[in-house]
């Protein structure tokens, strides 16, 4: 989590304890939910019929703090507590050790409200399954210094990872890596065919490390272009989701790649239009509309705002804060696929409303 | 003008590895060229290297399975590339147990050189990487410009020391100087010199030995009528020996270098699959 975001959003809720994350240009969020069974003792604290649960956010720094060193935690830790104090404004970890010594932490927290993307793995039309260990063997090809991979689906049913060369460097000095993977070394392939999605590369590695200590299989949902790739980890006791924004390209998603099997992908297009759809139209539309509203698109933003003509509605002028165009390194990726959530029965503004596109695995 | 080539057996992968890490480390960009016997990585000394050049050989055979080339013409069977050897270090990289690495010169939308690792897996299928690595190909006129340089008339001819204490020596030196002062005589010793302000640091070494070199009439070079103890001693850049001495993975057959006071270094170095000599000049 600490690779996606500084603060660490803590949500108790019925069934389980959520801990999440997102980066600061709102394009890649975690969350990592632990059943309470995992927990000796998990009491979430009891909300009213009208009131939720207390949520709260932390300095990811100061909660990494206290569990600096593994090893020598996994030597002297007997138990660790975790307890939420809202009325003094502290988040308590507490350590209790060997020999009758107990380390408390207070953190100080802020209330926040709920950080939830909008997603949905069962609108996206290509998922695929793989151990851990495959995608890591498959990653460690690229450099650490890589920003975007592009994943996509080959002839022969082959998967393929290449590095994703941005437009401005020069496609004649750049090194273009691909590595094909076939369709028998994952536990499930139902892909459309033809289809690539390119995301970032940092987030997925520490999702991927994650995976492989845990020796967890690793699923992907992804779509089309510019809607976000959604990895997913289960376990008895814990859910893991990442969502990242992906690039979009305004073309058709469907082109026709060579056939030969060693060739690579098409890239790109590197004629984009500035089409800035709202993202938050999802959120903004119809409330309650039972089909739900379509995932948010990430559009891409040409350097040339001269040719822009927003397609968008007003709202997403509000929105624009979070896609901060010179985070590094992805100015092309928009922020998006979520903002702030009013709960119900709270006013607010009329674009309030409850998260459209509910995570589909129901976290509650 | 076709180039394939392929790489089955590990030893030979690693072994190219090695060397390939080695160039990379010396040069940014260098040129590649390629023959029906041999393969030359070559840096030729112009301004923007620094004034250092590079000439490594390599007999094809001692590292491919298959080698096919067919060079610009019939008359001229060779093709000269001009790369960043980083690149080529990087594919290799994760390489280290692939069952194959086939190499061959590629123009899709530019000339490329495409590496291709084939990887064991657990499916039935082998896992695939490719690698395009762009290159230039260096037009028939220029190839004058990458002629093998010859060996500078030296004024002395050396042994160098074990290459990983003098590696050691020259690290720690690099943290208080940016140039470095090499002499060596006639009788075998050779010192590394520094000098700053605040300090000055000479190791020496002895019992070098100096090469015989047959000059070119067939005769061992004479050493009568030439002081045996008189240093020669160039100024060099301390960063480029350093690369020179950290790319060494492997320990030389030889090591030796030719100083010409004032002028140049020139180190050789020579193992049995491939040679490698580099030319720094001394620092105005």
């Amino acid at each position: 989590l600490s690779r996606i975001g500084d603060e660490l959003y803590l949500e108790p809720t019925q069934s389980g304890l959520s801990l999440r994350a997102v980066n600061s240009s709102r394009s890649a969020f975690a969350s990592f939910l632990f059943a309470p069974l995992f927990f000796q003792l998990y009491e979430p604290g009891s909300a009213g019929p009208d009131a939720e649960l207390f949520r709260c956010k932390v300095h990811m720094k100061s909660f990494l703090g206290v569990f600096r060193s593994l090893p020598s935690l996994e030597k002297s830790v007997g138990k660790c507590l975790i307890l939420l104090k809202p009325r003094a404004s502290r988040l308590v970890l507490q350590l209790h050790c060997k020999h009758g010594v107990t380390k408390t932490h207070n953190l100080a927290f802020q209330e926040c409200e709920r950080l939830q993307a909008v997603f949905d793995t069962q609108r996206c039309a290509s998922c695929l399954c793989a151990p851990a260990r495959v995608l890591a063997e498959a990653v460690v090809h690229f450099p650490l210094t890589l920003a975007e991979v592009t994943l996509g689906t080959g002839p022969g049913g082959k998967i393929s990872l290449r590095n994703y060369v941005e437009d401005e460097a020069e496609p004649s000095k750049t090194m273009v890596t691909e590595l094909w993977l076939a369709e028998d070394e994952f536990q499930l392939v139902a892909v459309t065919p033809d289809s690539h999605i390119t995301f970032c590369l940092k987030e997925f590695r520490g999702l991927l490390s994650f995976a492989e200590a845990s020796n967890l299989p690793l699923t992907i949902h992804f779509d089309e272009p510019g809607r976000p790739v959604i990895f997913t980890l289960d376990d008895t006791v814990l859910e893991v989701h990442l969502v990242l924004a992906t690039l979009s390209d305004l073309e058709s998603s469907s082109h026709s790649p060579s056939t030969n099997g060693a060739s690579h992908l098409p890239a790109p297009s590197d004629d984009f239009a500035d089409d800035l759809e709202s993202y938050m139209a999802a959120m903004e539309t119809s409330e309650g509309c039972s089909e739900g509203a379509p995932s948010p698109n990430f559009s891409l933003r040409t350097p040339q705002p001269a040719d822009s003509k927003p397609e968008g509605e007003e709202e997403e002028e509000e929105e624009e804060e979070g896609a901060v165009p010179g985070t590094p390194p992805h100015k092309k990726f928009r922020s998006l696929f979520f903002g702030s959530v009013m709960t119900p029965g709270r006013p607010g503004p009329a674009t309030a409303q409850e998260v459209l596109a509910e995570d589909s695995d129901g976290e509650g | 003008m076709r180039f394939r080539a392929k790489i089955v057996d590990l030893a030979c992968l690693n072994h190219f590895s090695r060397i390939i890490n080695t160039i990379a480390r010396l040069a940014k960009t260098c040129i590649l060229r390629l023959t029906v016997c041999k393969l030359y990585f070559i840096l030729s000394d112009k301004v923007a290297n620094g004034g250092a050049s590079m000439w490594c050989e390599l007999s094809q055979g001692n590292f491919f399975d298959e080698f096919q080339l067919e060079g610009v013409a019939a008359e001229h069977n060779e093709i000269y590339l001009e790369l960043v050897p980083e690149n080529l270090s990087r594919a290799l990289k994760t390489a280290q147990n692939a069952k194959a690495v086939k190499i061959k010169l590629t123009n899709k939308h530019c000339p490329c050189l495409r590496v291709a690792v084939e990887l064991p897996s657990l499916s039935s299928s082998s896992r695939i990487v490719t690698h395009d690595i762009p290159v230039g190909v260096i037009p028939r006129r220029m190839w004058n410009d990458f002629r093998e340089p010859s060996v500078p008339d030296f004024d002395v001819s050396i042994y160098l020391p074990v290459l990983k204490t003098m590696k050691s020596v020259v690290e720690r030196m690099k943290n208080l100087s940016s140039v470095i002062v090499i002499e060596a005589n006639l009788s075998g010793e050779m010192n590394l010199k520094i000098e700053t302000d605040l300090v000055s640091v000479t190791t020496h070494f002895k019992d070098l030995g100096n090469p015989l070199w047959a000059s070119e009439d067939g005769c061992q070079s004479s050493t009568q009528g030439r002081d045996l103890e008189s240093m020669a001693e160039a100024c060099i850049d301390i960063k480029k020996l350093q690369q020179l001495l950290a790319g060494q993975q492997v320990n030389p057959t030889k090591a030796l270098c030719n100083i010409v006071r004032k002028r140049i270094v020139h180190f050789v170095l020579l193992h049995e699959e491939v040679s490698l000599q580099y030319f720094i000049p001394v620092i105005a």
